[in-house]
């Protein structure tokens, strides 16, 4: 049942005691606003590496050759541990792996070569790739395509190239296709032009790479049978981290490392890595809940200790509610029905204000990009599990006050003058 | 109307009780204009809660009407306040931030009348007490007779067959208290039982009867108010 009367009778109450109202107002306002940005800083962080990690499978595993350290099969440590191509086949083998890549840089790891165009130079990374890399990383195709197999096959003198490279050698809104870039002296046909997925410095790094066949560095640079490093995928459902030993196991047989030589191969795993954030994620989320979970519970306190304090300076008017026929529930209801008023509109200012600060929040850091924080995504659910703790909370903060009014004996309530 | 029987009640004080009734025994016959005289501490204030089932007793029996009140649970204690009593205090207990309308309206609240509805009825008994025009103002806004009227037309509106009021006329002058009295004696001619206690022999001797109170005891009671010393010591 509607009935005015009884909102006045809030309001009333709560307006009489308007500076005491607003602080315990405002610690409830405080409490959710700060439950709700410290949900909100999560996100962020969670959603800005989320966007570092885009265009990148989670089950990738990187695989490179270092130096042994330890002497075995009658080979002497520090020796320098180099990928081929039979290494490729040995891997195929292995049932849990989804996709191999294998990888070679012109120039060695971290070199940058100078390509030219007409008379334009620049120095570029050069990658040999196979068609499979686009299923570990992936692209987006501005023009033509990536690497495939007939590429492969015929080795043939083509190159895709990313936007950094595009941005520097050729005109604006020139169509790179059909061109013919020189690499080192060599001339290759531009086949695509990428526009990579990832951000930051990876993104970087993918923008101002040229990737040429495999099989066509090869035989143009006359790079013999060498493997840089090994990029691949885990099947679904297979464990990535079994998988990497088994990797590392096969490439140790075959180039004659001892089995516990750790620092002979070196390995990534993103899969490993992105467990990680996950935890990480969860215990900033648990985080979050807890201590603005305990913001929110201080204001919840406050407004029953305001509360109590109310009841106890009105003790007179619950007694003359009483002699005037109020039964004990009335009384309860009237008390917590305060509470839970005064909590739910300092907690929905808190959740329009937490709202207003993560809309902000994520104006900022969608203009943003390369920062390490992404847009906050608070989900409804969210805010309504707030909503719930609020209304919860007022009732909580209610409960003790109310049962105070209630066992008020009206005579003594008139005998206080 | 009511009957008390053998009425006791104790107060527990540290660790030994007192005993603030004994044994108090009297009756008030239906539409009855009754004074309940005594020094404080004789245990007027006690019996006026009694009576106002605002507390309860050890023993003996009170019966107001056909029923016995004994040991009730809060709510029914409180829906027979609602239903049978209407309260006069001393100190008004008006509520502040009530208009006066509004605080008339209250004991109706209680009973579940609609807003409109109660406040149409208000506004009947504040005419009745002579207050129309001071429906809208709240207690501050008000002189203590005029708090009192207010008060009189709250304890009016849930039709009890009952008043009990306690000391009406103490914080008031005596050109006011004179006023109170001319109104409770036009409500106890209405039909309304009226007991008010009260220090004030001018007070009793408005009334037909004065039941005395003396260390928690009933010591006589008079048939009518022409004998009462106090009649003597007024006039």
């Amino acid at each position: 049942m509607f009935d005015l009367d009884k909102w006045k009778e809030i309001w009333a109450t709560l307006r009489s005691n308007r500076l005491r109202t607003f602080l315990t107002a405002f610690g409830v306002f405080w409490g959710i606003l700060m439950l709700m940005a410290m949900l909100g800083f999560g996100s962020a962080i969670q959603s800005g590496s989320k966007r570092q990690m885009k265009g990148m499978a989670t089950n990738l595993l990187f695989c490179w050759g270092q130096q042994t350290t330890e002497a075995f099969d009658g080979l002497p440590p520090g020796r320098r541990v180099q990928f081929n191509t039979d290494d490729i086949e040995l891997l195929r083998r292995l049932p849990s792996i989804e996709w191999l890549a294998p990888r070679l840089q012109l120039g060695g790891w971290m070199n940058n070569f100078t390509v030219g165009y007409e008379s334009k130079n620049g120095t570029f990374t050069v990658m040999a790739d196979y068609p499979e890399l686009r299923h570990i990383i992936s692209f987006e195709y501005e023009a033509g395509r990536f690497i495939n197999e007939r590429d492969i096959k015929e080795s043939r003198k083509v190159v895709v190239i990313g936007r950094g490279v595009y941005d520097q050698l050729f005109e604006p809104g020139e169509n790179p296709i059909g061109k013919y870039v020189k690499i080192s002296g060599v001339y290759f046909e531009v086949v695509g032009l990428t526009r990579t997925l990832r951000s930051g410095g990876q993104g970087e790094r993918d923008a101002n790479t040229l990737f040429v066949p495999f099989t066509t560095l090869k035989t143009a640079f006359n790079m013999g049978n060498r493997v840089g490093f090994f990029a691949l995928t885990a099947k679904p459902g297979t464990d990535a981290e079994e998988l990497e030993r088994q990797v590392k196991e096969t490439l140790k047989r075959h180039h004659r490392i001892a089995p516990w030589d750790d620092l002979a191969i070196g390995s990534f795993n993103m899969f490993v890595m992105f467990g990680k954030f996950q935890t990480f994620f969860l215990v900033l989320q648990i985080v979050s809940w807890v201590v603005g979970g305990a913001t929110l519970l201080a204001g919840v306190i406050g407004v029953s200790n305001i509360m109590l304090i109310t009841v106890k300076e009105r003790t007179k008017e619950i007694g003359v509610r009483k002699a005037l026929g109020a039964t004990p529930f009335s009384i309860v209801s009237m008390v917590m029905k305060e509470s839970i008023v005064l909590t739910t509109i300092a907690g929905l200012l808190g959740v329009a204000a937490g709202v207003g600060l993560l809309a902000a929040a994520e104006a900022v850091f969608s203009a943003m990009p390369e920062s390490p924080l992404g847009p906050p995504e608070i989900g409804l659910s969210t805010v309504m599990i707030a909503m719930g703790i609020l209304v919860a909370a007022g009732a909580l903060a209610g409960i003790m006050p109310a049962t105070h009014a209630a066992s008020i004996k009206p005579i003594e309530a008139l005998r206080a003058e | 109307m009511l009957r008390l029987t053998k009425v006791n009640k104790y107060y527990q004080v540290g660790t030994h009780s007192l005993h603030v009734l004994r044994d108090v025994d009297f009756e008030v016959a239906d539409g009855e204009f009754v004074a309940i005289m005594g020094a404080s501490g004789s245990g007027k204030s006690t019996l006026l809660n009694i009576l106002g089932i605002l507390d309860d007793y050890d023993s003996g029996e009170y019966r107001l009407g056909d029923t016995v009140i004994k040991n009730l649970s809060e709510s029914k204690g409180a829906a027979y306040r609602n239903k049978f009593i209407g309260f006069v205090f001393q100190s008004f207990n008006l509520l502040p931030f009530k208009t006066a309308l509004e605080n008339v309206a209250l004991p109706l609240y209680y009973q579940g009348v609609t807003r409109r509805k109660r406040n149409q009825i208000a506004g009947q008994y504040l005419e009745r007490v002579g207050l129309r025009d001071w429906a809208d103002h709240t207690p501050s806004e008000m002189s203590g007779g005029q708090k009192q009227r207010v008060a009189i037309a709250r304890a009016l509106i849930g039709k009890p067959r009952l008043i009990l009021a306690d000391e009406p006329t103490g914080a008031l002058d005596s050109e006011t208290s004179k006023q109170i009295m001319d109104l409770l004696s036009e409500i106890n001619r209405s039909g309304i039982t009226v007991l008010v206690v009260t220090h004030d022999p001018e007070v009793a001797a408005r009334t037909q009867r004065t039941i005395r109170l003396r260390d928690g005891k009933v010591v006589g009671a008079h048939e009518a108010s022409a004998s009462n010393p106090g009649m003597a010591a007024a006039t």
